[in-house]
């Protein structure tokens, strides 16, 4: 067994850009974004809806719709080689067999007209060059894996025949059955119940631990995150905004967009009595900017509490506000809060 | 499933029984009487009389109709007052002809436009896309008539590549000859099967499932034809499996206009001749078979769609 070196950077996104070409004009949906993944490591990437995140993960595995998506800029270093270099035939080779990718919508991303063990069979026959029999084989040992029962009955089944967390739990099957060394996992809970959730978060743990893998987990649910990540990137209108160590963001978040969200999580304390004290959940006052007509300045500025005329002048850089070995604690604020 | 198809082909009897009744509404009482046109303006009382007393329509309305059912049963339906043949022998000389137009000329339209169809699903708003769109529009808004005299004319009697109509029995002249009208047929069908084609699958194309397939790493073409055909086979299956029994009564038009003599022209001529017994055979011999291409239909999206389960 090779030794994990836990600081090995597997993947490096560098000043990448993906946008969209609408009637309208340009949307800048992933506009500079930087960041590291680490062997064996969790990032996480959270935000808003159409903050860009899903775009990233996309942009990663090249499966950005073209038209009216291109990726326009930047480097994505896959254990040093460029993916956004690379022929569509190479890239094919790294899909799904060392990079995979799960989907937040376990109902639809499934093909409803062929069983569950075809679509995982499909995978291994591809990067394994298995016979059709070791593949059954192999799909019958992925769904066990992922905690599917009577997986040789269940091998045989059409995903309408399964609930959604099982679905989600083949969709896993399927992406981790040429053990790839990098999981995107895209908003992996959203769709399911709470009682669910917390079973397929520790399933993609305990497959991490076991495998080794690294995991870039793209969720809006900062809960997920303080699970799930050691490293935590929350972006804003296609930008990076803040970046530290998962205990570093949750004990000292210096960005204002950071607090907001931390604020709207719904937080249970009882009172001396035992009584459960209700607070009032908090919002971030606003919608996220039209990505057309953006700002000049800082994105954040019209929902920012501590806005300052200077924001409004010149958009912020990306800036390091605490040392730290793996990653330095930084943030896209001008303002000292 | 043979549960089900017996359950279907059980309700099909009332279906055909109410079709006939219709049919013999229609050309017993609302068609007139057929004496009169056969023997012209000139006939007298006594030859009227006798030949509605050969045809038997002197009997009362329900004999009448009796008799039309044992022929439906037997698929016996008498003769055809104008060639005095056996109208179920003249059908079966007639589906050979029709199907060797038909079934090579069915074949390239559902190969060829669903092929075109996924390709322009597949390229959506880029040139080539608006280019078949243009192409199918304007091949819709032509007229058949003007394919068949452009065949005709330019293909057939200026270049000498096809002959201009006709027929041949014997194999392989035979293709020879309907080739043109397979090829006019092809052309015809291709504009407005694309466009559907189109629509059908450009639905399924952008579904999260196909994202999935490239995730995994598969190639397009295994994606489009593997994962998309495959779920774009309902509504393939609901435009073609329809067409497939109705094959046999032939084409009307490219029958009559190349002279093959299928059941289209057949048709067509009987239409012509007021020959009521071969217009009454062939528009029930219709119905039987759409019956049927819609029992077949039901049955195959079973087979392609495990989501749709016969009880």
């Amino acid at each position: 067994m090779e030794s994990v070196n836990k600081n090995e950077k597997l993947l490096e996104v560098k000043g990448l850009r993906t946008s969209f070409f609408t009637e309208g004009g340009e949307v800048k949906a992933v506009d500079d974004v930087n960041f590291n993944v680490y062997r064996g490591k969790t990032l996480g990437i959270v935000g808003e809806s159409g903050c860009g995140k899903s775009v990233t993960s996309l942009s990663i595995m090249r499966l950005i719709p073209n038209p009216p998506g291109r990726t326009v800029g930047g480097e994505i270093l896959y254990k040093g080689r460029d993916l956004l270099k690379l022929s569509d035939s190479e890239m094919r080779k790294i899909r799904g067999d060392e990079i995979s990718m799960i989907f937040q919508e376990p109902m639809t991303s499934l093909n409803p007209v062929f069983t569950v063990g075809n679509q995982i069979m499909e995978a291994v026959m591809l990067h394994q060059n298995l016979s059709r029999k070791d593949a059954r084989n192999k799909a019958i040992e992925q769904l066990q894996l992922v905690g599917i029962p009577s997986p040789e009955k269940r091998v045989d089944d059409y995903p309408h025949q399964l609930s959604g967390g099982m679905r989600q739990r083949v969709m896993i099957a399927m992406a981790l059955s040429c053990h790839p060394q990098i999981l995107i996992a895209d908003e992996p809970t959203t769709a399911l119940d709470v009682t669910i959730q917390a079973q397929i978060l520790d399933l993609l743990r305990h497959l991490q631990e076991k495998f080794g893998m690294a995991l870039i987990l793209i969720t809006h649910d900062l809960g997920v995150i303080a699970e799930m990540a050691d490293e935590v990137a929350v972006m804003y209108a296609g930008r990076v905004v803040e970046q530290a160590r998962v205990g570093e963001i949750f004990a000292n978040p210096k960005m204002p967009y950071t607090r907001g969200l931390l604020n709207s999580i719904p937080v249970l304390t009882k009172d001396p009595t035992g009584k459960v004290k209700k607070k009032r959940l908090e919002t971030i006052p606003g919608i996220v900017p039209n990505m057309l007509e953006l700002p000049v300045g800082c994105r954040f500025q019209e929902r920012c509490t501590y806005v300052i005329d200077a924001c409004k002048e010149r958009e912020p850089d990306l800036r390091v506000i605490a040392q730290d070995p793996i990653l330095p604690h930084s943030i896209r604020c001008g303002r000292d809060i | 499933m043979f549960v089900y198809i017996a359950r279907r082909l059980l309700h099909a009897i009332p279906t055909i029984f109410g079709i006939a009744l219709i049919i013999f509404v229609l050309f017993n009482l609302v068609g007139g009487d057929p004496t009169l046109q056969m023997l012209g303006k000139h006939a007298n009382a006594k030859q009227i009389t006798e030949l509605r007393h050969e045809y038997g329509f002197d009997q009362p309305m329900y004999v009448q109709f009796f008799e039309y059912l044992k022929q439906i049963l037997t698929f016996d339906f008498g003769r055809s007052y104008a060639t005095k043949q056996p109208i179920t022998q003249m059908i079966m000389n007639g589906i050979g002809p029709s199907l060797t137009l038909a079934i090579p000329a069915f074949f390239f339209t559902t190969v060829l436009s669903v092929s075109i169809g996924l390709l322009v699903a597949y390229y959506r708003g880029r040139w080539i896309d608006r280019l078949m769109v243009i192409m199918c529009v304007f091949g819709m808004s032509l007229s058949s008539l003007a394919y068949i005299l452009f065949g005709q004319y330019f293909l057939a009697y200026k270049l000498g590549w096809f002959p201009i109509a006709g027929f041949e029995t014997e194999w392989p002249d035979r293709f020879a000859y309907v080739a043109m009208p397979i090829i006019i047929w092809v052309v015809l069908s291709l504009g407005h099967d694309v466009r559907f084609y189109r629509t059908a699958l450009l639905e399924e194309i952008n579904q999260d499932y196909v994202r999935t397939a490239r995730a995994k790493g598969l190639g397009e073409s295994k994606v489009l034809f593997v994962h998309v055909l495959k779920n774009g086979m309902v509504p393939i299956l609901t435009n073609v499996v329809i067409e497939i029994p109705m094959l046999i009564l032939g084409s009307f038009l490219l029958e009559g206009f190349f002279g093959i003599p299928g059941l289209g022209g057949m048709t067509l001529d009987a239409i012509h001749n007021s020959d009521f017994p071969v217009i009454k055979a062939m528009t029930t011999v219709e119905a039987l078979l759409y019956i049927f291409g819609n029992l077949a239909t039901d049955v195959l999206y079973s087979l392609v769609d495990p989501r749709v389960s016969l009880k």
